[in-house]
């Protein structure tokens, strides 16, 4: 022990060694195994600046990226029956349920909003991934069918925004059944001659991508998202070979025809702001014609055109 | 006749059965006396078995070999069975079969899942799981019935759709989800039995119907007993205990609201007598169909979507 190693040595090791710092201030790309620093990461809506990755998005800020300036109305979703079947495994699912409640702060995993989209008033419903894997029983189903009845009085487009495993499990057939009904749910919106468009985000496979997921009139993915109807795993055991490179990805699905199209986050909004007017304002800019819509609030024409 | 794990008891009985008839070639009378003797034990044993399957049971039971299947039930109740092939884009997907027919005089169009008899049948129709292209045929099927007014008669028998790499290339999903929509959107009747194994969105996609029935030891499941075995247990040997929490059988799904009405079969299930079994279906479905009849399209196509929507509204407790 003597000076150097007491003082000279720490002191050294001091302004050699990085910083101390909290883990959650980097990210590491788990595409390109860069160090990615949060603000960069947050700035650049969750996508690795070095490989364009997207990685999965919590579902407020989806939200808040959707709509314009970031503002949004939740509704409020009637509550549905808890275990219907009193479900355990190793656990009781009841137990699973208020797991994962108190870790996302919310009742289930899907979220109903309504707000504007580049002036056009329309509904989201955004699945919350965090929430028991994003998997769809009867109050995913119920905020579906909320969702879908919002629209239809709110004479708006539905947008739909899976991120989800499949059906959930521990409500059995009742989870089975929500195929269904969401099926039955999203097609009052289209009778109403309302657009439905789907974003397919990653990952959206089982029950969820063989019902409404797959329904809409236009089908848009975020890169790299997994969409498909089996599990990787499950065909790969079944047929005993390797899956192609890229299998059941957004972009697999846009070559064999299964989508419209593959967006980046970046350009997210302006695609879907672009749809949507397309569909919407179908009359020349300026020219006012019979809108079964509200209009953005810039041209003051609402209340002519809406008889 | 293949017996089943837990049927080993009367698999011992019956084969006493047989080897006494060999010595009866003397019309002994005690010996006939005997085999009468135990026959009626066998029936007692059977109905005591079968009146409280385990939902695991149940699976093998709804899984057996010597089950009648969707040709069965054809050959034995639809007249002049007109099959019609294709979904019109890919391929002919045999694992689905569909066609024109006469149930009871009236025409009507009549699609199933076809699991196969014999390795080769069942190479034939793929063990009863479809790719897309079945499903596209029943949507094409379920259409045209609806353009000519003809009830449609579904009969669901499959493990689930396909998982294959080529299945999903070619929309595993999508063709799913059409034909639960167009099963949704039919004016037409349109009547559903699971007459064995009801699995997932590949037994869904043919059973969003006006009535759902079951038969009697068919189950019904969002997943295999297997599967929720190998993901919530990490375990392929816990299918059993999945099996129970999964609440797969016609007795649980009845209660639970999501089908209409249970088909009786005959005792020992209906891989013992195949006959009685789909004699009850035909009556079944018989009724059912007379309880819709003259019903218009549109009150068959809205109370058909009503019933699904308020599915699920209550549990089992």
């Amino acid at each position: 022990m003597n000076w150097l190693t007491n003082f000279v040595r720490p002191k050294i090791q001091k302004l050699v060694r990085p910083k101390e710092v909290p883990d959650n201030l980097w990210h590491k790309c788990p595409h390109c195994g860069h160090m990615i620093f949060h603000r960069d990461l947050e700035k650049n809506l969750s996508v690795c600046q070095h490989c364009g990755h997207h990685m999965r998005l919590p579902v407020k800020r989806r939200l808040e990226l959707l709509f314009d300036g970031g503002d949004y109305q939740r509704i409020e979703l009637p509550k549905t029956v808890a275990d219907p079947l009193r479900f355990r495994d190793g656990k009781r699912y009841s137990d699973r349920l208020k797991d994962a409640q108190s870790k996302t702060g919310e009742q289930d995993a899907i979220i109903v909003a309504h707000g504007r989209i580049g002036g056009v008033n329309v509904v989201v419903a955004a699945f919350n991934f965090d929430f028991m894997g994003g998997s769809m029983g009867i109050a995913v189903g119920e905020g579906l069918v909320a969702a879908a009845e919002l629209a239809v009085l709110q004479e708006a487009p539905l947008i739909a925004v899976p991120a989800s495993g499949g059906a959930r499990m521990q409500e059995g057939i009742l989870s089975l059944m929500q195929m269904a009904r969401t099926t039955v749910a999203i097609d009052r919106v289209k009778e109403k001659g309302l657009p439905y468009i789907v974003l397919l985000t990653d990952p959206t496979t089982g029950g969820v991508s063989a019902s409404f997921a797959m329904l809409g009139d236009i089908q848009i993915a975020e890169p790299g998202a997994v969409v498909g109807f089996a599990g990787a795993r499950v065909i790969e055991t079944t047929i005993r070979e390797k899956l192609p490179e890229g299998f059941q990805r957004a972009e697999y699905l846009l070559d064999h025809g299964m989508i419209d199209m593959v967006v980046p986050r970046t350009r997210l909004r302006d695609t879907l702001i672009q749809i949507l007017r397309l569909l919407r304002l179908p009359g020349p800019a300026g020219e006012v014609v019979a809108l079964p819509v509200d209009l953005p609030d810039d041209t003051g024409e609402e209340s002519a055109v809406r008889g | 006749m293949n017996f089943l794990d837990f049927e080993k008891p009367i698999a011992e009985l019956e084969g006493k059965i047989e080897e006494l008839r060999h010595l009866s070639d003397t019309d002994d009378l005690n010996i006939a006396d005997e085999v009468g003797r135990l026959q009626a034990k066998v029936d007692k044993l059977l109905r005591a078995t079968y009146a409280k399957l385990t939902p695991w049971q149940k699976t093998q039971v709804a899984r057996h070999p010597d089950r009648p299947h969707f040709l069965d039930y054809v050959n034995a109740l639809v007249e002049e069975f007109t099959p019609l092939a294709g979904d019109r884009a890919f391929a002919e997907d045999r694992a689905i079969i569909g066609g024109l027919g006469r149930f009871r005089g009236h025409s009507c169009m009549v699609i199933g899942h076809e699991k196969g008899h014999d390795t080769e049948s069942r190479v034939k129709h793929n063990f009863g799981m479809a790719r897309p292209e079945g499903y596209r045929k029943a949507k094409r099927l379920m259409r045209m019935a609806d353009r000519f007014g003809l009830p449609v008669i579904t009969l669901v028998d499959t493990a689930g759709a396909y998982p294959g790499v080529d299945a999903e290339a070619r929309g595993q999903a999508e063709a799913i989800a059409r034909s639960i929509e167009t099963c949704l959107d039919l004016r037409v009747p349109l009547i559903s039995v699971v007459i064995g194994e009801g699995g997932s969105g590949g037994a869904i996609a043919l059973a969003a119907g006006n009535t759902v029935l079951m038969m009697e030891h068919a189950i019904y499941s969002v997943i295999s007993p297997e599967g929720c075995a190998s993901i919530l247990w990490r375990s392929g040997e816990a299918a059993k205990d999945a099996a129970e929490a999964l609440r797969l059988t016609a007795q649980d799904l009845y209660k639970l609201g999501v089908i209409d009405g249970i088909i009786p079969e005959p005792l020992g299930g209906a891989h013992r007598a195949p006959d009685l079994a789909m004699a009850a279906l035909g009556d079944a479905v018989a009724r059912s169909l007379e309880e819709l009849r003259g019903l218009d399209g549109g009150v068959l196509r809205a109370r058909r979507r009503e019933k699904f929507l308020e599915m699920g509204k209550t549990g089992l407790y």
